[in-house]
């Protein structure tokens, strides 16, 4: 990550220490350094909950297995849920956003810099605290104990009677003090892009990635919000007495569902949003056609992010809510596939009649449109409230949400990450490396994710540490075992790849991938100052016009 | 050239996947019976949600298929060829008419989908109770089912005896379903939905099951530990044998005077304070009603079969068999634990 | 390559957009009644549900005084900001001092009114669903006036020691938008807990 210094003749510069180097980094304001320590906090914990999820795996290969204990097992799956959503979603996203959001509107930095840094050591120090639980937590079961209540941590199961000890403390902790610091980055999201857009950039001239994030930072205020709220009422229960969720003094277990999955539902569309921008930047590179239909794209994006506000209860058809209200969520959820949908077919609109270059990004890119149809139409049949009857509380929910998350938000944070590691490192990944990890995932995805639909189909429940032989899960769960191995060596290919690339990859220079928009005008990696001036643009792919000043964009725009 | 082979290694791919998938689900659904399917109701709610289901994935298959096909003809179709550097195809920005198209249509099948589960959602929730309809009182507990039929005054744990229903002259079974600690969900696949068991917030559901037998389930909202071993095992009886076993609930406890010895031990140990023995001072109901334990076909809410074998073991030390749950080992000397044994192989 | 040799006019002359500071205090203001809405929303969901202990209606007192002075310091800081906007530094200070006294007064009336629920009716936030939702909704409240005040006071040390002045107008008005936020959060607290609630 140097920059790019000129060196003068006659003058000393003294070699940076490792200490100099550390020092630079942990004090940096430099929205691309805090960007790729968000990346990479966020890919330690992909590896540390990933192993949480095969010891997971590894239970629940055969029925009444006794790999690890019941306590074991359910802060397990508390802390890999914790993880991934938080820990890991959250700060790649962000990290991403913080990364290419300036470069991308012809921006010096983000509008606050030093808040910036502030967000994220704060997400970072939530991310301690829950791991922190291990060691400081005097759970139920003896000194030092990760949080088992569910990542959704229900009341009143967390409440002190159920939940004595620290360590749903720790939870709720983690989460307050990285929810802070995620509303600390959407506020600085949007002022960046609100208030420091180049010359000529207006609103409908920004790149899409641009836009998605201004929404998804716009959720992220409204969103988080309830559970930061949610949990303070929580401590305030476990710790001055309160009632919130106490059923015994009259309190609702249900106001904690109502909370919790106002927030939830959101958090999803928070998490994928910024995934749909990835795909919305790197498919018309590789397609070579601009992306079809943009106005309608920020349209069904914004929409998208009004009407997931009013989805949350379809994570509630079974507690008992009147025929009203279940019908009322089933439309509304309904109703939010639609604007998804229409978003894939316009990559697919992209994609027709273009020349599709099958470099690794896209191929992550089309493997992420093939899983997000599935997820998308699952989504329907579980929003279908009296199937999701049948269905919910089931494997069938647990494939379907992996669908979306690992299938959607991690393939898409693959495709960015070998789109875009020439310009944050200089240097190319390894191509064939990259298909090796492409197919092994893929493999691996669909032999665990596919068939978890079917155990769930079969009556299996979910969060359950090991499960009745003979009801037709036990054949089903040993393959999807499998498949998450499969997985777990596609990734430790993938880290191989970043880190053998970083030293030895090929020099990627400014444009590798003969792309259209702001930041690869900048060397890679970019100096510190981002453009040496402000870029004045006159369309939405500003390189186009440059590389083509026969024939500009504006006029068709 | 190197293109052309990577999209028809995706092709390949693609369909020994395809058929992977086929030859494992086909094996799996070839297993042995186990009850818990969800598209094999026995029960009117459950055949309601069955038949909307298959009607949703009709529709949700149709639409796969098609963008499927389309995905994956755009993959082959439009690859760019080895000597395509240097030329950009046609830029194309849009088509309102495409785009109003594809927005129209799912519209209108969100509407048809949405009206035809509304039916369904009407017709199960608000289904009107007729009189001579079974009441069944579930409390859901931290790892066990409470059942208390208030008509018959009977009380009984983690096995449900209901009547089958003649869908001519139906006899439903409506259940009120409470909680005594945190949340529960009452699942049995192939007889209704499941409804959740939240404290401070009574829920109902019902269902009238056609045919006799066993029917299996398990709670299925994470409660704590021992979530996963709070079986349900429901049976289905005929009018005849559904009658004898509400009789055979009624009946205080059977004072058997092999038993005496372990009924001493019982009563002076602290198992009373939880457990209930009717006819006896034991009337604790913090744990599962005992006066006719062996009625049932399992303990510890299914987790293990009611042998004296298991019996003895859960008394011993019930971590042995559930680990975390609720009732502590009793810590009694072996003469006394054979003794209490023997008492509860009494309670028929 | 970072300038773009541009063939259409330059736009730099008439390109202006808006003030990140108000941008960046809006979002936060979003935020914050995101989390307000939630409890106001706990609070309405729990009238009349307490099982036990005071009502409202026997033992709140509506505040009519202290909500008069916060809801016009809500005016003496617009007056302090337009103030400043005109450069004129002697009426900012002594509105903006104003503003703070008339906040400090509206906590003084909150701990008054906190200190005879506690002692003299025995409410604390255990003791009902009444209570906990009083003073969760309340004391959130008051915090961020609290918080508010703390912004205030330094603005005010650094006024006094003649360090702002017209250019720092802007700032000033990002801190006042802050501060209607509370009063505005105060004007629903009030109809919620005084007039609906009893």
């Amino acid at each position: 990550m140097s920059s790019n210094a000129i060196t003068i003749p006659g003058v000393q510069i003294d070699e940076k220490s490792w200490v100099d180097t550390l020092h630079e980094w942990v004090t940096t304001v430099d929205h691309k350094r805090l960007g790729v320590l968000y990346i990479l906090y966020a890919l330690l914990f992909l590896v540390v909950a990933g192993v949480e999820a095969l010891i997971i795996r590894v239970q629940l290969m055969f029925p009444h297995n006794h790999f690890v204990s019941p306590q074991v097992f359910n802060r397990l799956f508390t802390m890999h849920g914790t993880t991934m959503v938080f820990f890991m979603g959250m700060p790649i996203l962000f990290g991403f956003a913080n990364y290419l959001v300036p470069l991308m509107i012809g921006a010096r930095d983000m509008a606050f810099p030093r808040l910036n840094a502030f967000s994220f050591w704060l997400s970072a120090l939530g991310g301690f605290l829950l791991y922190f639980s291990l060691v400081g937590a005097n759970g139920l079961y003896g000194a030092g104990n990760a949080p088992d209540v569910g990542w959704w941590a229900y009341a009143p199961l967390t409440a002190k009677a159920f939940s004595p000890g620290h360590s749903s403390d720790y939870w709720t902790l983690a989460l307050l003090v990285s929810g802070f610091g995620s509303i600390g980055t959407a506020i600085n999201i949007i002022a960046t892009i609100l208030c420091m857009r180049c010359p000529g950039m207006k609103l409908s001239r920004m790149p899409l990635l641009a836009w998605l994030n201004l929404v998804m930072s716009g959720m992220v205020l409204i969103a988080v919000s309830p559970l930061t709220a949610a949990q303070m009422m929580l401590l305030i229960d476990r710790y001055l007495g309160g009632h919130f969720f106490d059923t015994q003094a009259g309190g609702s277990a249900v106001l904690w569902m109502h909370f919790f999955w106002i927030f939830g539902h959101p958090e999803v569309y928070i998490l994928i949003i910024p995934c749909f921008a990835f795909l919305s930047e790197i498919i018309p590179v590789f397609s070579r056609k601009p992306i079809f239909g943009y106005p309608v794209m920020v349209a069904a994006t914004v929409c998208i992010g009004f009407v997931s506000m009013s989805v949350w209860a379809h994570h509630m058809f079974t507690i008992g809510m009147n025929s009203y209200a279940n019908s009322f969520f089933t439309i509304t959820t309904m109703a939010v596939g639609i604007p998804t949908g229409i978003k894939i077919f316009n990559w697919l609109g992209t994609m027709w009649g273009g020349k599709i270059q099958f470099k690794t990004p896209m191929l992550f890119s089309i493997g992420f449109l093939f899983q997000f149809l599935i997820a998308g139409l699952t989504g329907i049949m579980l929003g279908c409230s009296p199937f999701d009857w049948q269905l919910s509380l089931s494997y069938f929910v647990v494939a379907h949400f992996h669908y979306t998350l690992v299938g959607g938000v991690v393939f898409g944070v693959f495709a960015a990450i070998y789109y875009w590691y020439p310009k944050i490192t200089g240097r190319m990944l390894n191509e064939t490396l990259g298909k090796w990890h492409f197919w092994l995932f893929a493999i691996g995805f669909h032999l665990t994710f596919d068939l978890m639909h079917i155990p769930g189909l079969l009556g299996m429940p979910r969060r359950i540490y090991t499960y009745e032989p003979g009801r037709g899960w036990d054949t089903l769960n040993l393959l999807i075992s499998v498949g998450a191995f499969i997985q777990a060596i596609a990734v430790l290919l993938f880290v191989a790849n970043l880190i053998i690339s970083y030293f030895k990859g090929e020099k990627a220079g400014n444009d590798p991938w003969d792309a259209w928009t702001l930041e690869w005008t900048t060397s890679s990696p970019p100096p510190a100052y981002n453009f040496a001036s402000k870029p004045v643009v006159a369309s939405r792919r500003p390189l186009w016009d440059l590389k083509h000043p026969e024939d500009p964009d504006g006029q068709y725009e | 050239m190197m293109r052309q082979i990577k999209s028809s290694n995706f092709l390949t791919a693609g369909k020994l996947l395809l058929l992977a998938f086929l030859l494992t689900a086909s094996a799996v659904a070839s297993e042995p019976g186990n009850g818990t399917n969800i598209f094999t109701p026995a029960s009117t709610p459950a055949r309601m949600v069955t038949n909307l289901s298959v009607f949703v994935l009709v529709i949700t298959g149709i639409i796969f298929v098609v963008v499927f096909t389309l995905l994956v003809y755009s993959v082959i179709k439009f690859r760019g060829r080895a000597g395509d550097t240097g030329r950009e195809p046609p830029q194309v920005y849009g088509s309102t008419q495409i785009e109003l198209a594809w927005t129209i249509i799912p519209i209108l099948i969100v509407v048809v989908l949405f009206l035809a589960t509304a039916r369904v959602i009407h017709a199960v929730q608000d289904a009107p109770e007729p009189t001579g309809a079974n009441e069944v009182t579930v409390i859901g507990h931290q790892y066990w089912w409470e059942f208390r039929y208030p008509k018959f005054g009977v009380v009984t744990a983690n096995e449900l005896h209901i009547p089958v229903s003649d869908p001519a002259n139906p006899t439903p079974t409506f259940l009120t379903l409470l909680s005594a600690d945190t949340d529960h969900s009452f699942w049995v696949p192939e007889l209704a939905g499941k409804t959740d068991l939240i404290p401070n917030h009574p829920n109902r559901m019902w269902m009238d099951p056609q045919r006799t037998g066993i029917f299996l389930g398990q709670c299925a909202q994470y409660c704590g530990v021992q979530h996963a071993k709070m079986l349900l095992r429901i049976s289905v009886d005929s009018p005849d044998d559904f009658a004898a076993w509400v009789h055979g609930q009624q009946q205080i406890a059977v004072q058997d005077a092999s038993g005496a010895a372990g009924r001493r031990v019982f009563e002076s140990n602290a198992c009373m304070n939880c457990h209930a023995v009717e006819g006896t001072p034991a009337n604790g109901r913090f744990g599962p009603d005992l006066t006719h334990l062996m009625s049932r076909v399992t303990i510890a809410s299914g987790a293990a079969k009611n042998t004296p074998e298991n019996l003895r073991l859960w008394i011993q030390d019930p971590n042995a068999i559930k680990p975390g749950s609720l009732m502590p080992a009793m810590k009694l000397s072996d003469s006394d634990l054979d003794a209490v044994v023997s008492y509860m192989e009494t309670l028929r | 390559m970072s300038a773009m040799a541009n063939p259409l006019p330059q736009t730099s002359a008439t390109w202006s957009l808006p003030y990140r500071g108000k941008v960046a205090m809006a979002g936060l203001i979003i935020a914050e009644s995101a989390i307000f809405t939630i409890f106001v929303v706990a609070y309405l969901f729990y009238m009349g549900k307490s099982l036990s202990g005071p009502t409202p209606r026997e033992v709140l007192e509506t505040p009519i005084f202290y909500t008069i002075c916060l809801l016009s310091s809500s005016l003496t800081i617009h007056l302090a900001a337009k103030s400043l906007a005109r450069d004129r530094v002697g009426a900012f200070l002594c509105l903006w001092v104003l503003t703070i006294v008339l906040g400090g007064t509206f906590m003084y009336g909150t701990a008054q009114e906190w200190h005879r629920l506690i002692y003299e009716h025995g409410l604390t936030i255990s003791t009902n669903l009444f209570g906990t939702t009083y003073y969760s909704l309340v004391g959130l409240h008051a915090f961020h006036v609290t918080a508010g005040l703390v912004m205030l006071s330094t603005v005010a040390i650094f006024a006094v020691a003649g360090r702002v002045r017209v250019e720092q107008s802007h700032r000033v008005e990002v801190l006042s938008m802050y501060w209607h936020f509370v009063d505005a959060v105060w004007v629903v607290v009030f109809t919620v807990v005084y007039v609906l609630g009893r």
